[in-house]
């Protein structure tokens, strides 16, 4: 039987595959490659140049890479954590449950850069209304201007505008969890925090994992947040990668070497992730 | 019969006399925008264009996000749009990325945008695919207002790129109401020992700003500070760097770059005169309003605007603002030119000079030009024209948000402010003065650095005094970090390159040109 005849059909998804993601990862390797810029104006072939650049003379993209990871894995763990919390809360019979799930789920349907705005207007440090409460109490935190708080105002956003993408997450796996071990450890006495950690918990990890990485994905892209809240400042104090990729390419106009730091940056969070997803699998489900 | 020939001609020199305003009227009763004018006679205004026919034909302009120069751009557009019968699509985008969003079709060799607005610095990257600015126009009485100042921004080596739409340079904006009170004069004497005046060096302006921060020296029951400067990093705060630094390192005696020397291209970022510049800005962090290290040009705006602090350098912006009806602080600022130094660097001699040197930053403004591979160049033209005509340029001076500020000598007379704008007369004459002496008379002025790679440069100068304001690093090493970047980004583009373009610059700055 000849069954050529399939490739038709294939092929208009995979025609669509190829345009919107191979030929992409193709044209920024190639572009990697390339000198391109404000004043070479032309896809040149300059061999690993950048590359060379990129791992013996530019200290800040590794900064960056490295503060990108603290506040990405930071932001997480605490989404995972809230977001858990507030699941278990409304997965209880609780009054106004409904209410309290569209409640919980606001923050993530607002737009991130006019939130970002918000917040920003929130903690603008002589203008704002947060320190102007603050302020009855003798405090006055620096919230945007010093560097090792701006990095905390950075975690506090990204956790409210996340924390309800996890929750929606972990709340649609609990409700998809089977009754019968929880009438099991009911009957043996188990405790609530019992149930938690040997029933809850063990029965969520796939789906933790699974909310982990996907937000460890999205937090790893973190740029609007930082763009809007900081630029990056103060100094260096929450430039992150792809902030720092952006400014390469869109400010400087490095088009060249922006999909240098770009490829690399791709490369390193598929080995990240693929490392992550697995030690979590290992810690997380017991075989 | 003597009567009726009196009458007669009492009734001609009526007419010959509110002529211009009757023809005024015309034109403001359909655009109210030129109410306070009327239209003005001129190559480009609203009388001239009217008898232009654009039907069917479509002009595109890329400009800058509302209300900074996207207002006008817009209204302008619809106005001319009204005039000739022209079909005018205006696409507003970020200021981050008006850059890229012209360039990436440049380099593709298309067109999507007739005109692209732009900033006066991005010159040498576009001045390849952007078509000189015609005879006709350069040589019409409109072009002839403009200071030479500008027409050298919007030109490269001698040849004008861009249409001049705007005019900005850094200048020192202060509370009179407080500098010249004779109370805070009394007791600033009696706690100091020193004289409360408008501050002739930015060691004065440190000093005042630290004693006027931190408490409420306007009596509205909130404290008030020092100073509000661009300090966030990457939003221009390149700019108030180097304005800062001009009156160390801009040495009169020393031609032959400020930036770079020209001669063996050796960049001066990190000599003392810069170093000087970047202590005293670290030390300003001590005297801006809470969080202001994080403000960029809209926070300064706002907080000189709105009465926050005693002083404030940058653009127009912020006196505007301050000066507009709805402020509570109007005809209670004036601007005087940027604070001096008591000592100049000389880079030949290595050492310091001990005498006070003043300089004077054209920075930036916004720039416009016309694609040369637009099909409608003309119709491009005409529009820009008429953007700037004598009765558009006038009511976009009046309204802060707008971004238009003055580039012409006419714009010079202070009458403009007192009359249109009900400015007082002393302020209106302090600013005017201000912007006279900076565009028309210095001969010590700086230009913006205009070089293939210039956005390179800029970044890495933004990045490295954030770190010194941010205390990640003392400024001598956040200098040294730029001028490494610095070498390096010479590398990559070229000495040559560099060089042969910051010629042109320093042409401007040694007034050769």
């Amino acid at each position: 039987m000849n069954f050529k005849h399939k490739f038709v059909f294939l092929f208009p998804g995979l025609f669509v595959l190829i345009g919107i993601l191979i030929f992409p990862i193709i044209f920024t390797i190639r572009l990697s490659f390339s000198g391109w810029n404000s004043y070479t104006p032309e896809m040149n072939f300059i061999g690993i140049t950048n590359y060379i650049r990129l791992f013996t003379d530019d200290p800040r993209f590794w900064e960056s890479f490295f503060r990108l990871s603290f506040l990405s894995v930071t932001t997480v763990i605490l989404q995972y954590i809230i977001g858990f919390s507030l699941a278990l809360m409304v997965w209880r019979d609780i009054k106004f449950k409904r209410f309290f799930r569209v409640m919980f789920l606001i923050p993530m349907m607002t737009t991130p850069v006019i939130m970002t705005v918000i917040w920003r207007t929130f903690f603008h440090e002589s203008l704002g209304p947060v320190n102007d409460l603050l302020g009855a109490f003798g405090v006055g935190p620096k919230w945007l201007s010093d560097p090792a708080t701006a990095k905390i105002t950075v975690i506090i956003v990204e956790v409210w505008q996340w924390t309800p993408f996890m929750f929606l997450l972990l709340l649609a796996g609990l409700l998809s969890l089977p009754k019968e071990p929880f009438l099991a450890a009911a009957i043996d006495g188990a405790s609530a925090f019992r149930k938690f950690v040997f029933v809850t918990f063990p029965l969520m990890a796939p789906i933790s994992i699974g909310a982990i990485i996907i937000r460890l994905i999205e937090a790893s892209k973190i740029m609007d947040t930082v763009f809007v809240l900081t630029s990056g400042g103060p100094g260096t104090a929450t430039e992150t990668s792809s902030f720092y990729i952006y400014i390469k390419g869109l400010r400087e106009f490095q088009m060249g070497y922006a999909a240098t730091l770009s490829f690399t940056y791709l490369v390193i969070m598929i080995i990240s992730l693929t490392i992550i997803a697995k030690v979590l699998t290992k810690l997380m489900i017991k075989e | 019969m003597k009567t009726i020939k009196t009458c007669v001609t009492a009734l001609i020199s009526a007419l010959l006399v509110f002529s211009p305003v009757a023809y005024a009227d015309k034109w403001s009763d359909q655009f109210p925008h030129i109410k306070a004018t009327g239209d003005i006679p001129g190559e480009c205004s609203y009388e001239s264009m009217s008898k232009k026919d654009y039907s069917g034909k479509t002009l595109k302009i890329n400009t800058h996000a509302v209300p900074v120069m996207g207002e006008p751009t817009a209204l302008h557009a619809e106005q001319f749009a009204k005039l000739t019968g022209a079909k005018v699509d205006v696409t507003h985008t970020p200021a981050g990325d008006l850059y890229a969003k012209a360039m990436v079709p440049f380099q593709a060799g298309q067109a999507p945008y007739d005109i692209v607005f732009g900033f006066s610095n991005f010159i040498n990257d576009w001045k390849r695919y952007l078509e000189p600015v015609p005879k006709k126009y350069t040589e019409m009485r409109q072009m002839k207002d403009v200071t030479k100042s500008h027409i050298g921004v919007a030109s490269w080596d001698g040849v004008m790129y861009q249409f001049p739409v705007d005019g900005d340079r850094h200048y020192l904006k202060y509370r009179k109401d407080v500098i010249d009170n004779p109370k805070y004069q009394k007791k600033y004497k009696a706690d100091t020992g020193k004289e409360l005046r408008v501050p002739r060096t930015w060691k004065e302006y440190g000093e005042i700003a630290s004693y006027f921060n931190g408490w409420d020296w306007d009596g509205d029951g909130e404290p008030e500070y020092g100073s509000a400067e661009v300090m966030k990093k990457d939003d221009l705060m390149y700019a108030a760097f180097f304005s800062r630094s001009v009156a160390y390192s801009k040495n009169p005696r020393t031609p032959g770059g400020f930036f770079f020397d020209l001669d063996t291209m050796k960049p001066l970022i990190n000599n003392p005169g810069f170093v000087e510049a970047l202590t005293d800005w670290v030390e300003a962090t001590k005297y801006v309003p809470p969080g202001g290290i994080n403000f960029g040009l809209g926070d300064e705006i706002g907080s000189f605007g709105g009465g926050q602090t005693l002083f404030s350098f940058s653009w127009d912006d912020a006196l505007i603002a301050a000066m507009q009806d709805d402020s509570p602080i109007k005809n209670k600022v004036a601007a005087a030119p940027l604070p001096g130094a008591d000592r100049v660097w000389n880079r030949m001699t290595n050492r310091w000079e001990n005498q006070y040197n003043q300089a004077p930053y054209i920075v930036w403004g916004w720039a416009v030009g016309v694609a040369n591979k637009s099909k409608v160049k003309e119709m491009a033209f005409d529009y820009l024209c008429f953007f700037a005509n004598d009765a558009n340029h006038q009511a976009d001076l009046a309204i802060g948000r707008f971004g238009v500020n003055p580039f012409k000598k006419s714009d010079f007379d202070p009458n403009i402010y007192i009359d249109t704008m009900g400015w007082d007369p002393e302020i209106a004459k302090s600013y005017t003065d201000t912007l006279l002496e900076m565009e028309e008379k210095s001969k010590n002025r700086v230009f913006p650095l205009r070089v293939p790679g210039v956005f390179e440069f800029t970044s890495a100068v933004a990045t490295g005094t954030s770190k010194a304001l941010a205390g990640q690093l003392s400024p001598q090493e956040a200098l040294d970090e730029v001028a490494k970047e610095w070498e390096a980004i010479l590398n990559r583009v070229g000495k040559d390159n560099v060089k042969a373009a910051y010629a042109v610059g320093v042409a401007m700055e040694d007034n050769k040109l």
